[in-house]
């Protein structure tokens, strides 16, 4: 009874079609928007923002991008820390070559040429599948990071290798560099994720959705009915590391402000942004936000308890969190494959029931 | 003979001698992929498991130290023995033999029927688990193996070589240790197809790796022959840790060398052993060869990505691998 | 004997038209197994066009021949008069070929309302921008696709089922679905690769009665594999009966049921139960 969906009918197939065609969805979807867009940035900290917001919005637009490919396409990608390396690199040398154009517009530039590099590594998945192909991004992800070190033009030959983001400016306040208030970089980043989960929502709900997701449940089948395989699946790391480009530009400037690559975009990251979208759900843009959420808030909460807490040297907490990680990977693919998100869908089936399941 | 070429072909020999390495761990991966499907991505952090384990034996150190420490306010570390080098080999076969007991047990069974590409992903969060788990137990702090396995160049090999350049060529230099683990290798290999050929429990795994079902109806317990895999390949895993570890020393990137495995497999193809050796051995050498010849031109580090853009294009163009047979797909 | 170069009127009343598909001396090979063997026939407009004999004879490799999956080393296939060049399945698709499996293809990680969409594929002309903007083209092509799918649903009587993940489906019900997801593709030419197979008497006779609505009201032109041999004579026009590989019998149903080639190689050898 708290979760209504009887009595909530269409009387158009666009209604029917629409992101949340549940009333009760929709209304919670506007209130979630205007808390986050109205309400957190009078109440936003720096240690909020760093520790948890920021990586939790940035991390978020990854798993989007990582789902499309992995969830919705069935591309199973070991590249993300490579392709967040990209737009980050992409969108610092942007940054510095044009100072006067706008950043916001350079992230998105970074995330279009995050998308040409995803593609052109995309290219062998159309004769290699499976882990076959996982293993073969595994290419990219080193490569890139080796490219990224090694070539000094793609760090302005600075001595350190690192990679420092200028101040940039959006109508007057500071989005990035050291004066940076938590605020602006939090308002940059959730503009991103609501314009990305949009973008990903409406693209996975519509035909180049239903293609990805033919190809990922039966390839050959797919191509027999007409789907392009090629197109299809190029399509998808397009997209996918569009999202993932974006999200590598704004976690070094918005976030980290410097990045040293090997440290910031090695293959660990791909990994966490994997075990986002498997803990949070496949095929689902909700899990990837849900993902993102837990994987951000684990090792906060994991700290509070065992250094905080129990006292306990931070190291072996660090032990601990692999364990838990571990654990939960093999827990969710082996109990609920879907993730968290299908756990909520569960809940709100049961809560669509209660108090009175009979 | 110019020294050049003679450097060149030191590359060469110490490129094989990696490709051995590679081998070794990739034996591992072909074990478990041929009787059971499953891509095992921590096979790496097996023999990293494995080379932990093995060293906390034989120094007496007490499992799980620094968490009892921490919690209890206790100074512990060691039990105060010494283990020997055989016996604690043979504990930590135990320790594997339960592993592969565990994984089966909580892991596997109930993925029975699951797409490959979930039980690779399950892999993956079992090679994170099993890495936190031999953190927690021996500690994360880099350690040395100390088996008494020779180490340094042969000399010998050098001074009979020396004569074969001019002044600037001083012999070839190639690692003891290298020579024993080539050694290590050829006896494992033997071993393992010699078991598979003519031993009972060997053909059923040959049995199950051909037709689950067939293997099933004629009375061969799969649950026996995957825990039976898995342990084999928690030997071999300890193997390959016993002889990375030796030469670099036990820490975590002993698991990420151990991903190298990955595309030597995907040249010779996942289900061949011999497949395994000379995928290992191309690897091996091409990497050497590249960062001798060209990388210096780029900066050098090469051999970070070369295995894997090697077996990249190599799939665009040889998608079943070497010795793979092209696959008739079906509707 | 009917004139079979003319277009004619069956008994009951449908009119069947020029040649559609030509296949002239098809020669398969798999490595060195001949999977088909220099075979030749026809399909007509409008006509229900099918193809039997026992198993291993070749005749869903024959289907894939048609549908671009397998390219025969020789032999032509011409379409509409021509001769249709070397072309990947999805392009052969496009020209209007729509198919089903014979052990079911859908998407089972999707709803039966989406695999169903999926055969309007086809006819989606918005770009990548438009749909992620989902205004304009894009929304009003999911929208009239839309309104296609859900006739097609109403015809096969699978609305109660639209929002169910196809994995949940019996297999009767997904059979339905996968010819659901066929006709959305509005083909001009559709095949059905058993469509009846491990159905019981009643849902054969649901599916018989669909097979014939399709063909009778929107004129689709159909060819079908089918093992019962009750049914392949009541529904189709003509039978091509094939045996190892080789063409052993072609025509009308009766023609075929009184062949002594076909006789001898199949129809003794089934209907002995």
């Amino acid at each position: 009874m708290l979760y209504r969906e009887a009595g909530d009918f269409k009387t158009s197939y666009v209604a029917d079609s629409q992101t949340f065609p549940i009333a009760f969805d929709r209304y919670r979807y506007w209130v979630v928007l205007a808390v986050a867009f109205l309400v957190v940035p009078f109440f936003i900290t720096d240690y909020t923002a760093n520790a948890l917001l920021l990586p939790f919005l940035i991390y978020s637009i990854a798993a989007i991008g990582l789902n499309i490919l992995t969830g919705y396409a069935g591309q199973v990608s070991l590249g993300t820390g490579g392709f967040m390396a990209v737009g980050a690199y992409a969108c610092y040398k942007l940054m510095t070559a044009f100072p006067d154009v706008n950043i916001l517009i350079h992230v998105i530039l970074a995330g279009g040429i995050t998308a040409a590099v995803g593609t052109a590594f995309g290219l062998p998945s159309l004769r290699i599948k499976g882990f076959y192909l996982a293993v073969a991004t595994l290419a990219a992800q080193f490569f890139l990071v080796w490219l990224f070190n090694k070539v000094s033009w793609f760090y302005n030959y600075s001595a350190s290798g690192q990679i420092n983001a200028p101040e940039r400016t959006v109508l007057g306040v500071a989005v990035t560099g050291p004066n940076t208030p938590a605020w602006a970089s939090y308002l940059v980043c959730l503009v991103f994720v609501t314009a990305c989960a949009l973008i990903a929502r409406n693209l996975t709900r519509g035909a180049l959705g239903r293609q990805w997701m033919a190809i990922r449940d039966m390839d050959i089948a797919a191509e027999i009915i007409g789907v392009n395989p090629l197109k299809a699946k190029l399509t998808a790391f397009a997209v996918s590391s569009f999202f993932v480009g974006i999200s590598g530009a704004l976690f070094f400037a918005v976030y980290l402000g410097a990045v040293e690559v090997g440290e910031a975009f090695g293959i660990n990251k791909s990994f966490l942004v994997l075990f986002m979208i498997i803990i949070g759900g496949l095929g689902s843009i909700f899990g990837a936000f849900a993902g993102a959420a837990f994987l951000v808030c684990l090792p906060v909460v994991l700290k509070l308890i065992g250094v905080d807490l129990l006292g306990w040297p931070t190291d072996l907490v660090a032990h601990f969190q692999l364990v838990i990680v571990g654990l939960l990977i093999m827990f969710f693919l082996v109990k609920e494959p879907h993730g968290l998100a299908q756990l909520w869908r569960l809940a709100k089936e049961k809560l669509r029931l209660w108090p009175f399941p009979h | 003979m110019s020294a050049d070429f003679l450097y060149g072909i030191e590359v060469v020999i110490n490129g094989l001698m990696a490709g051995v390495m590679y081998a070794l761990v990739a034996l591992g991966f072909v074990l478990i992929f041929k009787a059971s499907g499953i891509f095992n991505f921590a096979q790496g952090v097996m023999a990293l498991f494995a080379a932990l384990t093995l060293v906390g034996i034989m120094e007496g150190q007490i499992p799980f130290a620094h968490l009892i420490n921490a919690t209890f306010g206790t100074e512990i570390h060691h039990f105060g023995w010494h283990v020997p080098a055989l016996l604690a080999i043979a504990m930590t076969v135990g320790v594997m033999v339960l592993f592969a007991w565990a994984v089966q047990r909580f892991l596997f069974r109930h993925l029975v029927g699951q797409e490959p590409i979930i039980l690779f992903m399950a892999t993956i969060g079992l090679a994170y688990f099993l890495e936190g788990v031999g953190d927690l137990m021996w500690g994360s702090d880099i350690k040395t193996l100390a088996l008494g396995l020779p180490q340094g160049g042969a000399r010998w090999i050098e001074d009979a070589t020396a004569g074969l350049g001019g002044d600037d060529f001083y012999g070839f230099f190639i690692d003891k240790l290298d020579i024993v683990a080539t050694g290590v290798a050829i006896v494992l290999v033997t071993g393992l197809i010699l078991f598979s050929q003519y031993t009972k429990h060997g053909r059923a795994m040959r049995a199950v790796a051909d037709d689950h079902q067939a293997a099933l109806s004629v009375g061969i317990s799969l649950n026996f022959i995957w825990i039976l895999v898995w342990s084999l390949a928690g030997f071999v895993a300890l193997v390959a840790g016993i002889m990375w570890g030796a030469k670099s020393g036990v820490q975590f990137s002993l698991s990420l060398i151990a991903l190298k495995a990955l595309p030597v497999l995907m040249l010779g193809g996942f289900t061949s052993i011999p497949g395994a050796i000379v995928g290992g051995l191309i690897i091996g050498v091409g990497e050497k060869l590249f960062e001798y010849l060209i990388g210096p031109m780029v900066g050098g580090a090469t051999e970070n990505w070369f295995a894997y853009v090697l077996a990249l294009l190599f799939l665009v163009f040889r998608p079943q691998g070497l010795f793979g047979e092209k696959i008739i797909e079906r509707v | 004997m009917k004139d079979m170069t003319e277009s004619y009127v069956t008994e009951d009343g449908r009119t069947i038209g020029d040649v559609m598909l030509d296949l002239r001396n098809i020669t398969l090979r798999f490595g060195g197994v001949e999977a088909i063997k220099d075979i030749s026939f026809d399909i007509r407009e409008g006509e229900i066009r099918a193809i039997i004999g026992p198993n291993g004879a070749g005749k869903s490799s024959m289907l894939n021949v048609i549908s671009g999956f397998y390219i025969p080393q020789e032999g032509e296939v011409w379409f509409h008069g021509r001769k249709r060049p070397q072309m990947k399945p999805y392009q052969v698709a496009r020209q209007g070929i729509a198919r089903t499996f014979q052990n079911i293809a859908l998407f089972e990680g999707m709803t039966v309302l989406d695999n169903i969409m999926t055969g309007r594929l086809n006819y989606t002309k918005s770009g990548m921008l438009a749909q992620a903007i989902w205004k304009g083209k894009a929304e009003r092509e999911e929208t009239e696709n839309r309104e296609k799918v859900e006739r097609v649903i109403d015809f096969l009587e699978i609305q109660a089922i639209r929002k169910t993940p196809v994995g949940r489906l019996p297999y009767g019900l997904k059979k339905r679905v996968e010819l659901a997801r066929a006709l959305a593709a509005d083909p001009k030419l559709l095949l059905l690769d058993e469509p009846m197979a491990g159905m019981n008497v009643e849902e054969k006779e649901d599916m018989s009665r669909f097979i014939l609505d399709v063909n009778d009201e929107f004129g689709t032109t159909i060819a079908l594999i089918e093992h019962d041999m009750g049914v392949v004579m009541d529904l189709s026009d003509r039978v091509v009966v094939m045996d190892y590989g080789k063409k052993i019998g072609d025509g009308t149903p009766d023609d075929v049921r009184n062949n002594q080639a076909v006789i001898d190689a199949y129809l003794g050898v089934a209907h002995d139960d």
